[in-house]
């Protein structure tokens, strides 16, 4: 994380997203019942849509750490992402697991559903909204008494 | 090649309806977003983390005031907003059949899962952009055991909700 330090940050950022969706959108992965005939094992598309994307922001990752060395708008140092592994990290998994088996929806392939003309998906975002509340608020109270 | 084409197709039509292509452009265009973004600025994005850093904007719960969120919640609703112009790009313009799209998964299921996801997403640091794309691709321990269990369970739900005769 950094700060943004130059006028094309934004457009990039922009870009980055419109070319994400984009993608959300051909692979059907915008469509939760695309997801949901993967899941139910009548599809196995999408192994392709996270296969393909792993694969290219793997080597992206790979070249980026290896050869390159800070990113040309904001000079941060090129890392891989890597988060500490504690229990939430699989709550937190079965949680979203069953959502997603339950509505077919993930943040990134809502938003895009919204931009194919998708307007019940606002329930699903509405609810996702209302679950990170709900999260937030109870961790910031937890964590409250704990101090 | 012409002998095989039945064989093959006969073979993957089972597996791959709808064929694989779509999937395969799609996925790359996927992870082609994602490293503008990487490559440009050194950010590695992920979907879920703008629920609360958007989240900033209208509440004073500490979580979501947080400096790594505050400070890039704009950038993230720039993010967000960008995925919804690039689908929009291909449901409404690209498209072979341009129009919109409407989902026949019922209200419930969408906000109840959502709920899910938007407490899960939070609580596993990540999503299927962050662990399953991002994670995954540095081939991080942490993003391939929350990638292992939500698959797992999201595939154990959507067989029970079939199961139980609902559908979509």
């Amino acid at each position: 994380m950094s700060d943004q330090q130059s006028p094309w940050f934004m457009p990039a950022i922009f870009v980055g997203g419109l070319v994400f969706g984009l993608g959300l959108a051909i692979s059907g992965m915008a469509r939760p019942e695309v997801v949901l005939d993967f899941l139910q094992f009548d599809d196995f598309g999408l192994l392709f849509v996270m296969g393909g994307a792993a694969v290219v922001t793997g080597l992206a990752f790979f070249v980026a750490t290896t050869v390159l060395d800070r990113a040309p708008l904001t000079g941060t140092a090129y890392a891989r992402r890597v988060k500490e592994f504690d229990r939430n990290v699989v709550v937190g998994g079965v949680i979203f697991g069953v959502g997603w088996g339950l509505s077919g929806i993930c943040p990134g392939a809502a938003y895009a559903s919204v931009g194919i003309g998708n307007l019940p998906i606002l329930w699903a975002i509405a609810g996702m909204f209302l679950g990170a509340y709900a999260q937030g608020y109870v961790r910031s109270r937890l964590a409250n008494t704990a101090n | 090649m012409d002998a095989f084409t039945p064989l093959l197709a006969s073979g993957l039509e089972g597996l791959f309806p709808r064929g694989i292509l779509p999937y395969l452009v799609g996925g790359v265009l996927v992870g082609l977003g994602a490293t503008i973004i990487y490559l440009s600025t050194g950010i590695i994005a992920g979907a879920s983390t703008f629920l609360e850093s958007t989240l900033s904007y209208v509440s004073g719960v500490e979580r979501f005031n947080r400096y790594k969120y505050v400070q890039s919640r704009d950038w993230r609703v720039v993010f967000t907003l960008g995925i919804i112009a690039g689908a929009a790009l291909w449901g409404f313009v690209l498209a072979p059949d341009p129009s919109a799209w409407t989902t026949d998964v019922q209200w419930w299921r969408l906000l109840g899962g959502g709920v899910l996801v938007g407490i899960g997403t939070r609580l596993g640091k990540g999503c299927t952009s962050g662990h399953g794309v991002c994670g995954v691709g540095s081939l991080s321990e942490t993003s391939l055991v929350n990638v292992a269990t939500f698959m797992a369970f999201a595939i154990g739900t959507a067989q029970l909700v079939a199961a139980l005769g609902v559908s979509p």
